[in-house]
């Protein structure tokens, strides 16, 4: 009875998982990334690589708001380098001793500069579309990194039935498929450092890995501390487990 | 039970001016225990840990959080990134919340097969479900806190049903929102309230414990405890089973925290609040699925904010619904089936909540909340006349021995209560 039961319940389980699938509009592709599993880490390369698509690519229209150049030292660079990634841009600060604001370079204490200082600004520049913030994109959209490295290699021509207006795109992996980013990336797009061939499908690949590294800087230390407190905790129940039948034996329950 | 003679002259100073330590060794040292519970007895106490890890993982968020429109997500992301371990913390505290939930529906499920609601214990169980209501009413003001847009649009919609009662719904909901809409302070009443409700709820706590102490737990076999070869003393029997239930609660929660630590979340929660953009799907947390789905089943406003509320408030007067003077489910054939219905109803209810409603899910949504009241308003009154128990065993330790050796305690002959 109860087995039958149990075994219900399953299938109602499995039946619904099926008829949400149908609704989901688009099946995005399963990649495997390295800083999936119980072990996964970022690979250093990957995310500097990520960092220079981001660099000299998104950042012309996309803000990364939550990261501040200090933060680069989380992915190889070093304090030398961040100084004078942070230089390249301008800051307005102030206002000083006479009341004024002024400009100056950037520093490592500064959050990423955003590409516009607004919203309104950042629409006028994009045809109305405003280009998301993308330091959360990575946790903040159904299917992470998948989705991110999705869309920027799901631009396909539209099908015979779909009617695009102006700067609107066709994205198989978009989730209504139409897209007002047009195809950001293109092969060559970035000139690597470490000589890597830019090609779409590398370039976006190491831009999802750049960005799930922003959406969440401290996976690396979350996972190590996760393992050895799932092998202490796992231990010391086992202990726990003897005490127990320790003080329990010869008592009838 | 004699007063303990402490070895400690300062505890025996102490306790002979205010006798913390006779009440402590009173309720957690020799406290009579049934001798027969099994591991469903273990989610009480894990419900109390995990209110206790709550308050303290919250206790910090609240140094590091600014309850303010604008500030709120970014404070929080600011724990995430910068504060030391405090993405442990946070993480610790979300997924904490959705564990506190599922400790909780077993505790309550284990009463309800176990019949512990019943007579002496319906205060008890009553304060039960007066901590569940506080939980939850804690648990939502707590997801508006972080700012993003199931905070925001979750608060918008529960917020709203309160607008379903007549003449002067709208104005509750302005009172309730401290303006026109969700908006600041909404934000920081939710704040304030969220910080105070989990002390009320120990406040419960500590009642729904002095009402369990006045009769001690119910039991696997629902009859009586009648004398010293029933019991063991609580330590170090149970604080040995307790620990051990403990150690394996805390790998799952572990491998949660560390490893799927946004399992229970929405993505659309990591996007700041948009009073502007309604996000395709406004689901609550998986904890309100069920009450969701009920609250939906209703093609009227009003008669799906009743029903909802009905749903929780009928377990106020479950002990006198199910009439039966039998507790345990195990002696209860018709009754065993129908609670095995009733939790898959529950699990029916929460999967038709997690869907938009549409097409068969509206169908199944109301049949599911149908069976819900139709299983606590009339299967249960029809049991108690209807159903023939099987006979209960003399006594607890009659029934223990009866499956093998063991020491062997006198057997008390008294007429069982059914």
């Amino acid at each position: 009875m109860r087995w039958s039961l149990i075994a219900g319940i399953a299938g109602l389980v499995v039946g619904t998982g099926v008829a949400m699938a149908e609704t989901t509009e688009v099946t995005l592709p399963e990649r495997h990334w390295s800083f999936d599993g119980f072990f996964g880490t970022f690979e250093r390369p990957d995310l500097k690589r990520g960092f220079e698509v981001y660099h000299g690519v998104c950042s012309a229209c996309h803000s990364l708001k939550l990261l501040h150049y200090r933060d680069l030292t989380g992915i190889g660079y070093t304090p030398d380098e961040i100084k004078a990634i942070a230089a390249e841009q301008k800051f307005t600060d102030g206002p000083n001793d006479q009341g004024e604001m002024y400009e100056r370079s950037g520093r490592p204490s500064d959050p990423f500069k955003a590409p516009f200082p607004n919203e309104q600004a950042a629409r006028a520049a994009n045809n109305g579309a405003l280009p998301p913030d993308l330091t959360l994109i990575v946790e903040a959209r159904k299917g992470g990194a998948n989705h991110v490295f999705g869309v920027l290699t799901g631009y396909q021509e539209p099908p015979a039935d779909v009617q695009l207006k102006e700067g609107q795109f066709y994205n198989q992996n978009f989730p209504g498929h139409i897209i007002a980013m047009p195809p950001p990336l293109s092969d060559g797009a970035v000139t690597y450092t470490d000589g890597t061939q830019a090609t779409v499908p590398q370039m976006a690949s190491d831009i999802s890995t750049f960005l799930a590294w922003a959406a969440e800087p401290n996976l690396e230390a979350r996972k190590r501390m996760g393992v050895k407190t799932v092998l202490f905790l796992i231990v010391f129940t086992g202990l726990l487990y003897a005490v127990k039948r320790k003080i329990w034996l010869g008592v009838k329950h | 039970m004699s007063t303990p003679v402490f070895k400690n002259r300062l505890v025996r100073w102490i306790d002979y001016r205010l006798p913390v330590f006779t009440f402590m060794n009173h309720e957690l040292n020799e406290y009579p225990t049934p001798r027969n519970l099994s591991y469903w007895w273990n989610f009480g106490s894990l419900a109390g840990i995990m209110l206790v890890t709550m308050i303290v993982t919250g206790v910090v968020l609240a140094m590091h959080y600014t309850p303010h429109v604008d500030y709120a997500f970014q404070s929080v992301e600011r724990i995430m990134r910068d504060v030391n371990y405090g993405w442990l913390i946070r993480y610790l505290h979300m997924n904490g919340a959705s564990m506190f939930f599922i400790v909780t529906y077993i505790h309550i499920f284990r009463g309800l097969y176990y019949g512990s609601y019943k007579s002496p214990r319906e205060l008890l169980w009553m304060l039960g479900v007066i901590i569940l209501i506080l939980m939850m009413a804690t648990a939502f003001m707590g997801y508006v806190l972080p700012w993003g847009q199931m905070s925001f649009w979750g608060a918008t919609v529960i917020t709203n049903l309160f607008s379903a009662i007549p003449f002067v719904g709208e104005k509750i909901v302005t009172w309730l929102w401290g303006g026109f809409s969700v908006d600041n302070p909404t934000l920081n009443r939710f704040y304030s309230l969220h910080y105070l409700l989990p002390f009320l709820i120990v406040g419960v706590v500590v009642l729904h414990l002095v009402a369990l102490h006045r009769f001690g737990s119910n039991n696997p076999l629902g009859i009586d405890t009648k004398g010293p070869q029933d019991t063991l003393p609580f330590h170090p029997y149970y604080t040995a089973k307790d620990m051990f239930g403990l150690g394996v609660f805390l790998i799952i929660y572990a491998l949660i925290v560390f490893f799927a630590p946004n399992l229970f979340g929405e993505p659309d929660n990591y996007i700041p609040a948009n009073p502007l953009a309604t996000p395709p799907h406004i689901v609550p947390e998986w904890y309100f699925l069920p009450f969701y789905a009920i609250l939906r089943a209703v093609p009227n406003k009003l008669g799906g904010v009743v029903l909802m509320f009905s749903s929780i408030l009928v377990l106020f007067v479950l002990p006198w619904l199910d009439r039966s003077p039998v507790r345990s489910g195990r002696f209860r054939p018709m009754f065993r089936i129908f609670f095995w219905l009733l939790v898959l109803d529950a699990v029916v209810l929460g999967v038709v909540g997690a869907n938009p409603p549409e097409g068969n899910w509206i169908l199944f949504g109301r049949m599911a909340t149908i069976w819900y009241f139709v299983h606590f308003l009339i299967v249960l009154p029809l049991l108690s006349r209807l159903e023939r128990p099987r006979p209960l065993p003399i006594s607890i330790s009659q029934s223990v021995l009866a499956s093998g050796g063991g020491f062997a305690p006198q057997p008390v002959r008294t007429m069982d209560k059914a």
